[in-house]
């Protein structure tokens, strides 16, 4: 009798039905708090920070867009004053706006892909190597993975410098008539990479696509690893190609890691903001903004207009969670959330 | 050719393919370093030197004393652990006791609080910067590190507690009720039986949640007024000056910041990608 209770103790945990009626001889320790009651006194703590520190600014970030809050209003010298769409309306007529969101979106678009591509290709190559050789190119892959976004906008910014940078060096030693044929050009010394916008983005893929294919290409291998080699011998002995075993095995079993990568990637792509800013050197380049950096630019550089910062981020998110929601729909429905 | 020769020409092949991606990887990492230690002379050339003949520490030294925007990097150096170890402490005992519930109770309103967790980890920082900036000047907490310790807890908490209730979930329930029939109570069980076996997977989310802040920068850039108050992201930014940019002491400064996350990385790195892929595909 005692032991029953005692494992009553685990409160809900144990599906048992009826053990609960003996909750009341619960010994000292659990004094006073019902085995139902539990989780949630253990959630509240956090579930009170993620609602004070992300929901409630979440409200009053879209409040905060239909209101003016400039300087007086930053220092609480005058309430904020309410302004309808206005806010929305001055957004959608900046062309800085379109060409944000061009940029964010086609950033993204490309990113995304170049980095899922690449992360697979070496994912399943780290699996065929020896396993001394893999975890090499891991550890190799890993730094990369580990720089700080700041210090990898700083790294791509000194490789791509115009005078003494590693790249246009690189770029010079191509024979003459090959990067004529290529480029149209031959001579690259001082080539400035980041003063266009078009060149800053694509400088600013290669740093992102540099430090994010590592994790893709981990997580792939760690997938591939589940599956039993069995598969692939019959596959094999049944004469199918690579790409064919990939298209009918690997990618549908590895399907859930694929997709969560997609979302991941998805949500850091569409918000880079350290690296595009270090590149820029701080929002300066109009042309080269994207949304995330519009929305800094504009309420926080003087004269502060909040209120049309706010719009752009309720911008952002929405496009945002319109992306991802279909991806957060298929994890919610296809993993039962245990 | 023999199959024997092709199969050892394949694995040449594989392990060139591998180590051109090694050197991808790495070069820009290596470059970093080897610059924050070349002389001028070597830096600002046009010629491809890779490997600092003149080695020099006087980048490393000049960015401890002088330092930038008026204080050396140590200062900068010390913000940043400060705001990165305040997150950590107060990040993982929330997270701790949200992913139990998570992980070891079912109660209503579980599914909801995890699809929760999913969608707020959707919302965009800079979606949050606005309004965060104004309480935190209503709250009187403008430039003070605690600030940005507090708002750091909120953004990395959501997925600290989606990576860590993986790791509780992957302890096995019997020992918990092995110790519950020895007779020992809630807490002692939650400390001498959980708590240690969910240790390894509770320093790898902490390590997430370190370096999540360690690498901030909107925030830190718009919370801090005050140049001794900068976090090392932004103290950053103020070597891209006006008259030319000192890359030597900017690539030492770099380095500094970026060694602790390596080693941190790959001492965790097993555990933090299975956190991750786990975390989210097994739910």
């Amino acid at each position: 009798m005692t032991n029953t209770s005692t494992v009553a103790r685990g409160g809900g945990a144990s599906p048992a039905p009826g053990r609960r009626r003996h909750a009341p001889q619960r010994p000292a320790k659990a004094r006073g708090l019902s085995p139902r009651a539990v989780p949630y006194v253990l959630l509240a703590p956090g579930l009170l920070v993620i609602a004070g520190l992300l929901l409630y600014p979440l409200g009053q970030m879209i409040v905060i867009s239909f209101q003016k809050v400039g300087i007086p209003q930053i220092n609480g010298k005058k309430p904020a004053t309410w302004e309808g769409w206005d806010n929305y309306t001055r957004v959608l007529d900046n062309e800085i706006f379109w060409s944000s969101l061009r940029n964010t979106l086609v950033f993204a678009a490309v990113t995304v892909a170049l980095t899922l591509v690449l992360g697979t290709a070496v994912g399943t190559l780290l699996n065929r190597l020896s396993k001394k050789m893999s975890t090499f190119v891991v550890i190799g892959i890993m730094s990369a993975w580990a720089v700080p976004p700041v210090a990898q906008g700083v790294i791509w910014r000194w490789l791509f410098d115009a005078d003494a940078g590693m790249i246009n060096w690189a770029l010079n030693l191509l024979p003459d008539g090959l990067s004529e044929l290529l480029f149209g050009r031959s001579d690259w010394t001082g080539e400035p990479w980041l003063n266009d916008a078009f060149t800053i983005y694509l400088v600013l893929i290669v740093c992102v696509l540099w430090s994010s294919f590592p994790f893709v290409a981990v997580s792939v291998l760690a997938g591939l690893k589940g599956i039993p080699a069995e598969l692939y011998e019959a596959a094999r002995v049944d004469g199918a190609t690579p790409w064919r075993i990939f298209r009918k095995i690997t990618f549908p079993l590895l399907k859930p890691v694929f997709s969560v990568l997609t979302i991941l990637s998805i949500i850091w792509d569409f918000k880079v903001f350290s690296q595009l800013y270090v590149l820029m050197g701080g929002p300066t380049n109009r042309e080269a903004f994207n949304l995330s950096i519009f929305s800094f630019a504009e309420a926080f550089r003087s004269p502060p207009k909040m209120g049309v910062g706010a719009a752009i981020a309720v911008i952002l998110t929405l496009i945002l969670l319109v992306v991802t929601a279909v991806y957060i729909r298929q994890i919610v429905k296809t993993e039962d959330l245990r | 050719m023999t199959p024997f020769a092709r199969k050892r020409l394949t694995r040449i092949a594989l392990n060139a393919a591998g180590l051109l991606v090694f050197l991808f990887a790495v070069f820009p990492v290596y470059w970093m370093v080897s610059t924050s230690f070349k002389a001028n002379d070597q830096i600002f050339t046009t010629d491809f030197i890779p490997f600092p003949t003149h080695f020099t520490v006087e980048h490393v030294d000049r960015v401890l004393s002088e330092g930038v925007a008026g204080n050396s990097i140590w200062l900068y150096m010390r913000n940043s652990a400060i705001v990165a170890l305040g997150t950590v402490l107060i990040g993982a005992a929330l997270a701790l006791l949200a992913a139990t519930a998570i992980a070891r109770f079912t109660f209503r309103g579980r599914t909801s609080f995890l699809i929760l967790l999913l969608i707020v980890q959707m919302i965009p920082a800079e979606a949050l910067l606005i309004p965060l900036f104004l309480n935190v000047k209503r709250l009187g907490l403008y430039d003070q590190l605690l600030g940005l310790i507090v708002i750091n807890v909120g953004l990395t908490l959501p997925f600290g507690i989606w990576m860590l209730r993986t790791f509780v979930a992957a302890v096995p329930k019997s020992l918990e009720e092995a110790a519950w029939i020895d007779g020992a109570s809630r807490m002692t069980t939650f400390w001498r039986v959980l708590f240690p076996l969910v240790a390894p997977g509770l320093v790898a989310t902490s390590i997430f949640s370190f370096i999540t802040a360690w690498n901030e920068l909107i925030f830190a850039l718009i919370l801090m007024s005050d140049s001794s108050g900068y976090t090392m992201p932004v103290a950053l930014q103020f070597f891209f000056g006006q008259r030319g940019t000192d890359w030597g002491a900017i690539m030492a400064g770099s380095t500094m910041m970026t060694i602790p996350v390596v080693v941190f990385f790959l001492l965790v790195q097993r555990r933090m990608v299975s956190g991750l892929v786990a975390g989210a595909v097994k739910g």
